[in-house]
C-alpha cells in the first residue's frame, strides 16, 4: 500500500497520534509491576471507594477491606500526586517532548506557575456517571485497573469477559448520549 | 495487623506516583479523551489499556517463575483471577453505562483530580455514593441470607 493512504488512514484513526497513549499506557502498567513486583498485590483503584467507607460506616460489606484500607489511601494519593507532577512539568511545558501532544480538549488555568485543567463535560453527567460507576465496579469485581490491567495481564477469563461487558456497554453508551446531542 | 516492612508504604506511593503520571500523560484522565474514543473518533486509547496490559502481564508471568515470594510482603506471587459469576457481567454493564455517560473511571478519576480538574469531584463524589449504596444493599442482603442458619 502507498504511504500517503497509511498516513490518512492513521492521521484518521489517530488525530492525536499515538506515542502519548503509548508511554502512558506503559507508565501506568509499569506503577501496577512496581507494586506488584515489591508487593505480589494486583492493585486495582476502585476498591479505595469501599475501602475508604470503612473508615465512616459500619455496613458488614466495607469491613472486609480494613486491613487494605490504609495503603489503598497511600495508592490513591500517589496516583493524585503523579498527576499533578506530570501537570507541574509536562502539561505545564517545563519538559517538552514530541512524544506528547496536548491535544485541545477541555480548558487550561495558572495557578502558582503550574498550568492546570478542567473539563468541560457537564457536572451531572460526571455525577450521575460517577454513581453508575461506584456500583459496576463494585459489583463487577474490578474496574479498568483491576480488570482492565491486572485482569488481562493475568490472562483471567473474568476479567476479559468483564472488560468486553464494559467497553461494549460503554460504547453504546457514549454513541447513544452523543447521538442524543448532549455535548459537552 | 502484622508489623509490614518499613518499605512497603514508600513503594505503594512510588507505585502510584508513575501509575498517575501515566494517566496523565496518557491523557485517559481526561473525560473527553475517553469519550472521544468510545464515540470512535480517536482510537488512541487502545494503547494505554494494551500497553499497560501487556507490561503488566510480563510481570504476572515472569515472577511467579522466579521468585516464591514478593520481598516486602512475603505474600506469593499469584495472578489476578476472580470466579466467575453473573455479577461480572451485571457489575460490567452498570459500569459500562457509567464510563460512557462520564468518561471517567476509578483510577483517572484520582488523576484528573491532580491535574487541576475539580470538576471531577462530581464524580468522585458519585463513585462513593455508589459504593455505598451497593454495600449497603449487599450488607443487607447478606445479613438475610445469613439469619436462618445463625438462628439460636
Amino acid at each position: 500500500m502507498p504511504d500517503p493512504l497509511v498516513a490518512q488512514a492513521a492521521a484518521e484513526l489517530f488525530p492525536n497520534g499515538i506515542s502519548r497513549y503509548a508511554v502512558g499506557g506503559l507508565l501506568v502498567g509499569l506503577g501496577a509491576v512496581v507494586i506488584y513486583v515489591g508487593t505480589g498485590i494486583p492493585a486495582g483503584a476502585s476498591t479505595f471507594l469501599e475501602s475508604t467507607l470503612s473508615y465512616v460506616s459500619d455496613q458488614s460489606r466495607f469491613q472486609r477491606y480494613v486491613g487494605s484500607r490504609d495503603w489503598r489511601v497511600v495508592f490513591t494519593l500517589g496516583i493524585v500526586l503523579g498527576a499533578a507532577v506530570f501537570a507541574a512539568t509536562v502539561q505545564s511545558g517545563v519538559i517538552t517532548t514530541s512524544l506528547y501532544e496536548p491535544g485541545t480538549t477541555g480548558q487550561t488555568y495558572e495557578l502558582a506557575g503550574v498550568t492546570l485543567w478542567l473539563t468541560d463535560v457537564q457536572p451531572w453527567r460526571l455525577f450521575v456517571g460517577g454513581v453508575l460507576v461506584g456500583i459496576g465496579t463494585r459489583i463487577g469485581k474490578g474496574c479498568t485497573s483491576g480488570h482492565g490491567v491486572c485482569g488481562v495481564g493475568s490472562a483471567s477469563k473474568t476479567s476479559l469477559v468483564g472488560v468486553a461487558t464494559f467497553l461494549a456497554v460503554a460504547i453504546g453508551t457514549a454513541q447513544l448520549v452523543a447521538a442524543l446531542g448532549v455535548s459537552p | 495487623m502484622a508489623e509490614r516492612h518499613p518499605l512497603f508504604m514508600p513503594l505503594i506511593l512510588v507505585g502510584g506516583l508513575i501509575f498517575g503520571f501515566g494517566l496523565g500523560f496518557s491523557q485517559m484522565a481526561r473525560p473527553e479523551v475517553v469519550l472521544n474514543f468510545l464515540t470512535f473518533e480517536d482510537f488512541g486509547l487502545l494503547f494505554v489499556m494494551f500497553g499497560a496490559a501487556v507490561v503488566s502481564g510480563i510481570a504476572f508471568a515472569v515472577m511467579p517463575r522466579i521468585r516464591d515470594t514478593a520481598p516486602l510482603t512475603g505474600d506469593r506471587y499469584e495472578r489476578r483471577l476472580k470466579s466467575f459469576d453473573r455479577n461480572v457481567l451485571i457489575g460490567g454493564a452498570v459500569f459500562g453505562v457509567g464510563w460512557g455517560l462520564s468518561g471517567i473511571c476509578p483510577g483517572a478519576a484520582y488523576a484528573s483530580l491532580g491535574v487541576g480538574n475539580v470538576t471531577i469531584l462530581w464524580a468522585i463524589g458519585g463513585m462513593f455514593v455508589g459504593a455505598y449504596l451497593q454495600g449497603y444493599w449487599r450488607s443487607r442482603s447478606s445479613a438475610r441470607s445469613a439469619a436462618p442458619s445463625s438462628a439460636d
